[in-house]
């Protein structure tokens, strides 16, 4: 067994795997407990399909793949988090018309361009054997901010996510929050796609944080319940993936903890 | 002394007017309750003067002490009523406010918060998970938290929304005690208003602009108050 270990990671494709898995994992976590409980689930679904779109656009025009889509998908979710909190559209259905007409853009011009069905499985189920080193500082760095912040704001991220309305009243600045929350939220999308895709990067978000929030009491004990289902989910996907595509084997698992904890949770209730 | 002084508000939501030259004070320790038909204006005259919104017109005038001191109490959300919280740290976190740039949570805070715990008798399921509460012992928490956050005023939006008639009077008898025996001032939005004409010291009347501001007493005699007394004594 440990032999296998080390064979599999000494090739470096595999530890690029393991340094931007890791970290984008526990990120997508963390933030992924805050969208769950704010009813905001589906947004990092309509992020990566808007990700998708801008991705095919910057190759067909040749430009740098990340630098086109990361500030294209932050203003994206800036205006879901808006528009979520505007009354006059709806931001389920405004996420519905954003992420099918990006993801049409993004096959559309991907044909147009003369891309290979390939490239298309690539960014759709993910290629976490062709990381980059950017990828990896990326990940990295944003995975250091992300547990930073939550560690040094965690009451007001709670008063934020529990009660919108009081934290205002009690002089919260919450449109900071906000903003804070829809960049985080726009960074580890784009780069999580690379790992498991366009179709899949919204698994992680949301699976681990419905996982925990079946078992655990508080909201201190969801969020690290969370982190730790995420990461282990991950380890265990990407081990198994080696005969296997590994974006899909990875939500699998994601799927496989978040049944052992319904499934815990029943039991502890009686 | 006046603690809130309110001067011709006028709101505009939307485009429609949603509050119209509405002028009153509330005195310090004083019950008020503001009543009226939904889409009168009540929560929009509440979040004017927790300054959420910057009316169109007038003024609202804060006490220098009370600034930034008041406790308030929100309609609850759908999602807030299966969140997974512990009720320590829902009722610690009415002390967001006053944390400044500090991570956590002072010492002097958390012993605030076990007071106000035990003077509300929320103390026995401190450590229970908040969706696992009763509807009544939610509203208990939250009230908990609000006074964490307030020094001097409480402003609740329609707290018994969904209470059944004996939990709702418990949650009553809490206000007003904290009113009489603590000198809090309370504002509280309601639709009950048999509740505001037997606990509250003065009643307001909100119709887009202000009806009626006075006592019980004087708010029975009025059309809008009338109506209610003959309602009370048909439904007893």
């Amino acid at each position: 067994m440990l032999e296998y270990l080390s064979s599999v990671f000494s090739l470096t494709v595999m530890r690029y795997a393991l340094i931007v898995g890791i970290p984008i994992a526990l990120c997508a976590a963390l933030l992924g407990v805050l969208l769950v409980l704010r009813r905001y689930a589906m947004i990092g679904d309509g992020l990566s399909h808007v990700g998708f779109g801008a991705l095919s656009v910057a190759y067909a025009l040749g430009f740098a793949p990340m630098a086109v889509a990361v500030p294209v998908v932050i203003l994206t979710a800036f205006l879901l988090l808006g528009l979520s909190e505007s009354t006059k559209i709806r931001g389920d259905s405004a996420i519905a018309v954003l992420s099918s007409s990006a993801l049409a853009i993004g096959v559309v011009v991907n044909s147009l361009a003369g891309g290979s069905a390939t490239d298309l499985n690539g960014y759709l189920f993910g290629s976490i054997l062709t990381l980059t080193k950017s990828d990896v500082i990326l990940s990295v760095i944003l995975s250091a901010v992300v547990i930073l912040l939550f560690v040094l704001f965690k009451n007001r991220i709670f008063a934020v996510t529990f009660d919108m309305p009081f934290a205002k009243s009690a002089g919260v600045r919450v449109r900071l929050y906000n903003g804070l929350l829809a960049l985080l939220i726009a960074v580890t999308v784009v780069v999580g796609m690379r790992i498991v895709g366009t179709m899949l990067i919204s698994s992680l978000i949301i699976f681990p944080a419905l996982g925990a929030m079946r078992l655990a009491g508080s909201f201190r004990g969801v969020v690290v319940l969370s982190a730790v289902i995420s990461v282990v989910s991950f380890l265990c996907g990407l081990l198994l993936s080696t005969t296997l595509p590994a974006g899909a084997t990875i939500v699998l698992c994601n799927l496989a903890a978040l049944l052992v904890c319904t499934l815990l949770g029943k039991l502890c209730k009686r | 002394m006046d603690v809130i002084t309110c001067k011709h508000i006028t709101v505009h939501n939307e485009r429609t007017l949603a509050l119209d030259d509405v002028s009153f004070s509330v005195n310090k320790g004083e019950f008020l309750t503001i009543v009226g038909e939904n889409g009168a204006g009540k929560s929009t005259l509440v979040k004017a003067i927790l300054g959420m919104i910057t009316p169109d017109g007038g003024s609202i005038e804060v006490d220098a002490h009370t600034v930034g001191r008041i406790g308030y109490l929100p309609q609850q959300s759908s999602a807030q009523r299966d969140f997974p919280a512990s009720v320590w740290e829902v009722v610690l976190s009415g002390c967001v406010g006053a944390t400044g740039l500090l991570p956590f949570y002072s010492r002097a805070q958390k012993a605030a918060a076990k007071a106000n715990m035990d003077m509300l008798g929320v103390t026995p399921f401190a450590k229970k998970n908040y969706r696992a509460l009763s509807g009544g012992q939610q509203q208990r928490v939250l009230l908990c938290r609000a006074l964490c956050a307030a020094k001097e005023v409480l402003l609740l939006d329609e707290p018994t929304t969904g209470l059944d008639p004996l939990v709702t009077k418990e949650l009553y008898a809490t206000v007003k005690h904290l009113s009489s025996e603590h000198g809090m001032t309370v504002i509280m939005v309601s639709h009950d208003v048999g509740g505001a004409l037997r606990y509250s010291d003065r009643i307001l009347h909100l119709a887009t602009s202000l009806r009626f501001i006075g006592t019980p007493e004087d708010y029975l005699k009025t059309p809008y108050g009338a109506a209610f007394g003959t309602e009370e004594s048909d439904h007893a």
